[in-house]
């Protein structure tokens, strides 16, 4: 089949490659790129393992063509903190046990990581129906939800220290 | 001793040891998107392989034309049972002495069944060129239902000699496996029929999946050049994979290296031996390139790994007070197309005859019988110990139902009832040694924790305000006390294909104090690099900092059995204390030497050896290793490393205590669970926050099987639920928040006193959301309706008791 050309912004890197039109992102990024942070759990849209962000939204990168996302600016689990300097988001998910297989949590923070952007300050309810679209098999949601208000609180801490 | 030393308390704190809420080491890499799951392996060279797989239940396999799929650009090779005929390897055997098809030879004998291996070089080609494979079907009758299986003239198994033994014994029709029967019969049919009070029911637990969130995958690479080959995948149990694969395509066992890397949630899932892993081996093999096959959801839903599917025919006799006096059960088992249970192998039936749960029952007896239909092989023990799950849901739904008959508080029936703690260890009628317990105290604590009485009188109100037209919804209070056994196994009684069930441990200490240690295991999310540490950490004195646990590897850790069943804490967890102990006798000597003392003048305290009534007079661990490698010392030899074997000396049992307070909506069938109280009892506790963890994670798998999630088929023996959209997964909206609390009741028989905890949840949780169900309408006479509890059964049950007007 034959291949087009592709610009991306991923990570505030540029990247270009040739892909298939019919391939989807999330290959495109795990096999063309290498960031394997996002997973694979449906290809359907039903577990957010698979979410990135794409222009300042959540996708689920399963049901995102290439080509429907050339141009586009993408950030993945790999582009939020560094070893150095975690996101408070991957802090807290460490400090309140919002993990165990570890295979839903590139995806979970990257969703509860816009989540935040959207409504800095949300209750328990509005967590659980703003991550509704990402699931877990292994925690039981209840410290992930901790994890996220904890990471809220932090951030709006840390917001009101600065001003 | 001058005052900058640390005192004991702050010694201890920095062990992060037993009982010490200790963040996992694992979550850094996860946290960052660094994890490395099978998927992520990347080979130079590697080819992806995929499955053509059969839309038909039953059929037989006339012609399979390849040549379309081969001349498409970048398919590589095409296998059909055909090409793996010369090597012995188009069937396998399964873990429970049956064999299996890795690709379809002559007939397919459920929907979604391997039937050719197409092998490309990207994954986007192999699902191409599956579609351009032409298989020529001949539909054959189908058969779903197990009870249907044992009266039909229609040979399922036509590879099986007719009339001759299976592995279980005796086949009684040609869609029979087997009949397994544990305790006393005839006994158990006089105290029934002799009895006060019978209670009688069908229970059924139906057929669900584990689903982890990765789904299984492999990735193969044979070196031709060395004789190596090396295999990723998503093994609950690494060595045995070793061992299968050698004995399989006759490579020598040292020459091949599984390895399993971080793994996306197993829950029984990755315990068996797939087709897709033999193929890709082969396909490596004879194309000289690795092959990396991983499943999409609809091939994990449809073709691996099913659990349950136990329809558990009950009787349960008392006498008018409720003092239970026998139990019966007999189990049509449908086992779908291949007996591929995992479970050990004397167990057809896995550990079910754990059925007399919590209860002093004096005399029991089950029969199970296996039956093939046309479903995917599989009844792996799903978040379970080898159908523990089934076992609690059956015994905790007959006390229920025998309440009912007996006019009683079904609280107050289960207390009458509990094994005593001045009874243990307690011999179950089935045969078990039931190490230790307390299960009235458990009990106690969760009726008061929930307010149990003032719950009856809520509902009692709002039955009688129901009946008056003033509400639409009903309350429901779920009780449960469930005993598990967990811990597989004794050698002497508990193997898999001949590898008795030990675990191990092998430990190093380095000049400067830190150690690696490894075990037979491999986790799954469970934390095993955290919480193992930490037992080391009590038992050598080494900061669990200081200690790397590495897992998963067969080149380098000990042969062990894996982790599924909850076996990891009680087994190989008891050979890493073991190890560490073996560890500490030999500092023991070494600090004897340094400090020009008698052994037996020392004493072990946190972190170092003390001279006896001395306490200035030490060496630390981290002293002692590091003159384990630099000093001469009469009579030892250099290093300080251990290796333990251990062979546990019986099952663990853990129990817990469970209540859920449920809402339901008698119109539209929804619920709402209101609390959900969880009383664990796992042993000693190695780290309350993976504990707790667990127990959420349990709770919330089993709130998905008990309401809503299902594998299920249609009379054509078509998947009904073979992707996310129609196989119920709870999501964080749907999930409520859990109060988890606990008792202590070490096991006596395992060096640290933990019985393992992983499972629990999930034997304990099932009954308790389906009773919540069951008692919100036991004031309208519902005895039992089958799971899961979907809105649209609920609303059933509602209509069905007239509740609709
Ligand atoms: S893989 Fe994209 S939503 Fe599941
Ligand atoms: S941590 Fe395993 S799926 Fe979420």
């Amino acid at each position: 089949m034959s291949k087009m050309h592709i610009k991306l912004t991923v990570n505030g890197k540029e990247e270009e490659l040739l892909a298939e039109p019919r391939e989807l992102l999330i290959y495109v990024l795990r096999e063309r790129l290498n960031l394997t942070g996002p997973h694979v759990g449906c290809e359907t849209s039903h577990c957010g393992a698979c979410t990135v962000e794409m222009n300042g939204k959540s996708v689920k990168s399963c049901t995102v063509l290439a080509a429907q996302a050339n141009g586009a600016e993408i950030t993945t689990i790999e582009g939020l903190g560094t070893p150095d300097e975690l996101h408070v988001l991957q802090k807290m998910f460490k400090e309140h046990h919002g993990l165990q297989c570890g295979y839903c949590t590139p995806g979970m923070i990257t969703r509860a990581h816009r989540l935040l952007q959207e409504n800095p300050n949300p209750s328990e309810e509005e967590v659980r129906f703003g991550m509704a679209g990402n699931l877990c098999r292994c925690t039981g949601y209840q410290n992930i939800v901790k994890s996220i208000m904890a990471a809220a609180a932090e951030m709006n801490s840390a917001k009101e220290a600065a001003e | 001793m001058n005052d900058m030393s640390p005192t004991r308390e702050e010694r201890v704190e920095k062990l992060k040891g037993l009982g010490s809420s200790r963040k996992r080491v694992e979550d850094a890499r996860f946290t960052q998107g660094k994890g490395n799951y099978v998927d992520d392996v990347k080979l130079p060279g590697m080819l992806h392989g995929d499955f053509v797989r059969s839309p038909y239940a039953h059929a037989r396999v006339k012609s399979i034309n390849i040549d379309a799929a081969m001349a498409l650009p970048g398919v590589i090779a095409v296998l059909t049972a055909k090409d793996l005929e010369p090597l012995s390897l188009h069937w396998m055997p399964t873990l429970a002495g049956d064999k299996q098809m890795v690709l379809a030879d002559g007939k397919v004998l459920f929907q979604g069944q391997e039937v050719a291996f197409v092998v490309a070089e990207d994954r986007y080609i192999a699902a191409d060129a599956c579609e351009l494979v032409e298989v020529d079907y001949e539909e054959l009758p189908v058969i779903v239902d197990p009870f249907e299986a044992l009266e039909s003239d229609t040979v399922l198994r036509e590879d099986l000699e007719a009339g001759a033994d299976g592995a279980h014994g005796p086949r009684k029709h040609h869609n029979h496996i087997f009949l397994w029967e544990e305790g006393e019969k005839e006994a158990t049919e006089q105290v029934i029929d002799s009895a006060e009070v019978v209670a009688e029911e069908m229970v059924y637990y139906h057929r669900t999946h584990p689903c982890p969130l990765e789904t299984c995958g492999s990735v193969a690479s044979m070196d031709k050049v060395n004789g190596k080959l090396t295999l990723w995948g998503t093994f609950q149990a690494p060595h045995v994979v070793r061992t299968v694969a050698s004995l399989l395509s006759g490579i020598e066992e040292h020459n091949i290296r599984v390895i399993s890397p971080d793994i996306g949630g197993g829950f029984g899932n990755k315990v068996g031996v797939y087709p897709g892993y033999v193929c890709s081996i082969v396909a490596s093999i004879v194309t000289g390139q690795p092959v990396k096959w991983i499943e999409d959801r609809m091939d994990n839903l449809m073709a691996t790994a099913f659990a349950r599917d136990y329809w558990m025919k009950g009787k349960i006799s008392a006498t008018k007070e409720g003092k239970i006096t026998g139990l019966h059960c007999h189990v049509t088992a449908d086992h779908g197309a291949f007996d591929a249970c995992a479970d050990p192998t004397k167990f057809p039936a896995g550990f079910f005859h754990i059925c007399t749960g919590s209860y002093d029952i004096p005399v029991a007896y089950v029969g199970v019988d296996g039956v093939y239909t046309n479903k995917a092989p599989g009844g792996v023990a799903y978040r379970c110990s080898f159908r523990v799950t089934e076992a609690a849901y059956f015994i905790e739904r007959m006390i229920e139902v025998l309440a009912m008959e007996l006019n009683m508080d079904a609280a107050e029936l289960r207390r009458i009832n509990f094994i005593k703690k001045d009874q243990f260890p307690y011999q179950s009628a089935l045969g078990w040694e039931f190490d230790s317990g307390d299960y009235h105290t458990a009990w106690d604590k969760a009726l008061d924790a929930v307010d149990y009485a003032g719950l009856r009188k809520e509902q009692e109100e709002r039955v009688a305000a129901f009946k008056r037209g003033e509400t639409r919804k009903l309350l429901g209070i779920g009780l449960t006390h469930f005993t598990e056994i967990v811990g597989a196994g004794p050698v002497k009684n508990c193997d898999i294909l001949g590898m008795g069930m030990f675990d191990s441990c092998e430990i190093r200490i380095h000049p400067t104090g830190s150690a690696v240690a490894r075990l037979g295991t491999i986790s799954q999310g469970q934390g095993h690099a955290t919480t193992f540490a930490q037992i080391l950490a009590s038992e050598t004195g080494i900061p669990a900092d200081s200690i790397t646990i590495e897992e998963g590897d067969t080149d380098t850790a000990p042969y062990g059995l894996g982790t599924y069943g909850s076996r990891s804490t009680p087994v190989a967890g008891a050979a890493t204390a073991m190890a560490g102990r073996k560890i500490r006798a030999k500092a023991q000597m070494i600090a004897a030497y340094l400090l020009e003392v008698h052994d037996n003048d020392l004493e072990w305290d946190v972190d170092r050896f003390v001279v006896k009534g001395a306490p200035e007079r030490f060496k630390t661990m981290a002293e002692i290793a590091y003159a384990a490698y630099n000093q001469a010392i009469p009579g030892v030899e250099p290093g300080l490393e251990a290796v333990s074997y251990y062979d546990p000396p019986n099952m663990t049992y853990p129990f817990g205590a469970y209540v859920c307070v449920m809402e339901i909506d008698v119109d539209t069938g929804e619920h709402e669970i209101r609390q959900f109280y969880a009383l664990d009892d796992c042993g000693t506790r190695i780290n309350p926050m993976v504990i707790e963890g667990q127990v959420h994670g349990g709770l919330t798998e089993a709130l998905a099987i008990a309401m809503g999630q299902e594998i299920a088929y249609d009379k054509l023996g078509n998947v009904k639920t073979g992707t996310l959209m129609d196989f119920f997964l709870p999501t964080a909206w749907e999930t409520p928040n859990y109060t988890t609390d606990f008792t202590e009741t070490p096991s006596p028989h395992h060096p640290i006193g933990a019985k393992g905890v992983g499972e629990s949840p999930n034997v304990g949780g099932v009954p308790a959301f389906s009773n919540a169900v069951h008692d919100a309408f036991r004031a309208f006479g519902l005895r039992q309706s089958h799971m899961p509890h979907d809105h649209w059964r609920i609303w059933k049950t509602a209509n069905d008791l007239g509740l609709h007007g």
